[in-house]
């Protein structure tokens, strides 16, 4: 039986957190994402988990990563602002394989921008978000339900993949008020995806020491598994060194465990990378994610009304890319696609990499404002 | 018998990268007995260090151990600690990395009295990186980024713990590594933030253009600024000054954060009072 909530995304991302099995939040105050983080510190307590507002941004990622380091699914929200503020904690999260979610509600930059409106400028961000090489996996709500489904998948990929995971909502998704359809709690339950741990005698347990494009196996600490964490490079047991075979593995095991991975298998879970609306006999298509998917419906729907056969290919999972359908869009739609997104083009520019071709048209909005259905329309016209 | 540091130590990662004659191997050897008086299960201990020399501090001691980022110590460590609130959580953090880039999680984690044991070794000069300026490099010293003379004024790092209200604050050189003991035993012992300000040596980096540039020559000046508290207090104003008083400088007793979780936890599920003014006698 699904469930019916009447909620926002920002709240909605907040529950699914705990009902992933979180039992730690901490972070800092931000607007537009502080909903996240009031809806944490009601419900942690509740279920026995822990709740910390720190002094900064730095510290608000620190104490998460900390937490789930020793054993706790652990998570932190904030806003554009707060990931560049977290962006080095991220790399050792990144370089220490430590799960965790990072719930980033979009607002407009650079910089202090435009705290309270919408914005789809982070995506960039989100894909290397701090120093080094690294791979991000990156989810984009684009809807009230899927502020929830895919903060839930956010935890299984971060617990899988012993990696940050990015959940991104955007200020319009993030406060939007409505109705939501939610899985059943024991559909949920039955997902959930719990870090691997050794189970062997502690004398041979080598956190690190796992095959490429596989995660590291880290135990929780205090259970008789005594391993070092650090940010430096590190060999099999944990402990630093500059050996340059094994940095060299360590870089192409942190990149190919997310990206390899994911092109092998055609995708890191069970779950849809994308939603393809229409796209059966169009002519047009056009690419959105996150809240402006939501204009995009509509100017699907009304371009079919007006005789135009128009479809929608929606991003979930923005990194890494769905390589594959991207390359078939591409191949098939020609100069026949639209991107339209809320910055200068970051996720044009992916596509532009993937189909190596910039023919198609974007229509792009870096102003605060959402961009709407008849905007869509009319530049769909303008291609035709 | 003679102490069996072994047990305590990951022996085949040594020799450790410090220097010959640095302070930290005396105040990680500190550390282990003062593990060892506490009856410590090393399996329920997590030692949290950062970027510096005393960074490395982590890689030694056989236990769960976090080399973090630069500054952020104490910030991880508390996610660690309110996460595993009957687990031991030691801090170990240089001048520059406890009050220079991570000075506000110091004052912070002060100010929350959550269980940590915070020791910061100070000694006055950024090793690592070869000999700039720290928060706590005397005025008029020489440093690489001051060759002129440093003109930035100090942190008094105790005193900044003191004011920022941590509930346990001492400080003591590694000079006489007994005495370094029984404090951290002191520390270790207390519920709440005890934040433990060890003087040591880098005749390395500060002393060799201060004219102190072998370890001896470096600790004898640590001698010459430190006088134990009860007797700086009979000191005056001038000769005050000059000096840096060691030993237990603050221990009161005040609700430790993870406990008063606790409270909130009983609170939110129906089963304890909700807290208010009075829980904190009023005071502001």
């Amino acid at each position: 039986m699904a469930r019916e909530v009447i909620s926002t995304g920002n709240e909605l991302s907040s529950m699914a957190a705990i009902d992933a099995g979180a039992r730690f939040f901490s972070g800092y105050p931000i607007t537009p994402s502080s909903e996240v983080m009031h809806v944490a510190s009601d419900l942690m307590p509740k279920v026995g988990g822990k709740f910390i507002q720190m002094e900064d941004e730095i510290a608000g990622i620190c104490a998460a990563i900390g937490a789930s380091a020793s054993g706790v699914k652990s998570y932190t929200a904030t806003s554009g602002p707060g990931i560049s503020l977290k962006a080095e904690q991220i790399g050792l999260a990144f370089i220490a394989e430590i799960p965790l979610v990072i719930v980033n509600v979009m607002r407009g930059g650079p910089s202090t921008g435009l705290p309270t409106r919408v914005s789809q400028a982070d995506i960039g961000q989100a894909q290397y978000p701090t120093h080094g090489d690294y791979a991000s996996i990156t989810l984009c709500a684009g809807s009230l339900s899927e502020c929830y489904t895919e903060t839930v998948r956010g935890f299984n990929l971060a617990e899988k993949y012993m990696t940050p995971v990015f959940v991104l909502l955007d200020e319009t998704i993030g406060h939007m008020h409505g109705k939501a359809i939610l899985p059943d709690l024991e559909e949920i339950e039955a997902s959930i995806v719990n870090r691997e741990v050794f189970e062997g005698d502690p004398a041979d347990y080598k956190p690190y020491d796992v095959p490429m494009n596989k995660p590291a196996v880290l135990n929780p600490m205090f259970q008789g598994y005594k391993y070092h964490v650090t940010g430096l490079h590190h060999g099999a047991e944990g402990f630093p060194t500059e050996d340059a075979e094994q940095c060299e593995f360590n870089i192409e095991r942190l990149v190919g465990k997310i990206n390899t991975i994911h092109l092998e298998n055609g995708g890191l879970d069970d779950l849809p990378d994308y939603e393809e609306v229409d796209l059966d006999d169009a002519e047009v298509c056009i690419i959105a994610y996150g809240s402006i998917a939501l204009g995009a419906y509509e100017a699907v729907k009304k371009l079919r009304s007006e005789g135009i056969k128009a479809g929608l290919l929606r991003p979930i999972m923005l990194w890494p890319s769905p390589v594959k359908k991207l390359e078939e869009i591409g191949e098939r739609f020609k100069d026949k696609i639209l991107v339209t997104e809320l910055n200068m083009g970051q996720y044009s520019k992916e596509v532009e990499r993937v189909i190596k071709r910039n023919d198609f048209t974007t229509l792009l909005k870096a102003n605060g404002r959402p961009i709407a259905p008849a905007e869509m329309v009319a530049k769909v016209k303008e291609m035709m | 018998m003679a102490f069996n540091y072994d047990k305590y130590l990951r022996v085949n990662k040594m020799p450790t990268l410090w220097c010959w004659g640095c302070g930290d191997g005396v105040i990680l050897k500190a550390t282990i007995r003062a593990i060892e008086k506490m009856g410590w299960d090393m399996n329920d201990v997590c030692v949290v260090s950062g970027i510096g020399c005393s960074g490395r501090f982590s890689s030694y001691i056989d236990c769960n151990t976090v080399h973090t980022t630069h500054g952020r110590t104490v910030a991880y460590a508390t996610g660690i600690k309110l996460a595993n609130p009957d687990k031991h959580v030691i801090v170990v953090a240089g001048d520059g990395d406890g009050l220079a880039i991570g000075g506000n999680h110091t004052i912070h984690g002060c100010r929350r009295n959550i269980d940590l044991n915070f020791i910061l070794i100070n000694n006055f000069i950024y090793g690592l990186t070869n000999s700039q300026t720290s928060p706590t490099t005397p005025q008029g010293m020489w440093s690489v980024t001051m060759k002129q003379g440093n003109i930035d004024p100090t942190f008094n790092a105790s005193g900044l713990a003191m004011g920022a209200g941590a509930s346990f604050v001492a400080r003591e050189s590694m000079i006489d590594p007994k005495k370094l003991e029984k404090i951290l035993v002191k520390a270790f012992s207390h519920k709440g933030f005890s934040f433990v300000e060890v003087l040591s040596n880098c005749h390395i980096n500060l002393g060799r253009k201060n004219k102190m540039a072998n370890a001896m020559e470096n600790l004898a000046w640590i001698d010459s600024i430190t006088v134990p508290v009860r007797k700086f207090d009979a000191l005056s104003e001038e000769e005050k000054a000059q000096k840096l008083p060691t030993g237990v400088l603050r221990q009161v007793e005040q609700p430790e954060y993870c406990d008063l979780y606790d409270r909130v936890i009983e609170a939110a599920q129906g089963k304890g009072a909700k807290i208010t003014r009075a829980d904190f006698d009023n005071k502001i």
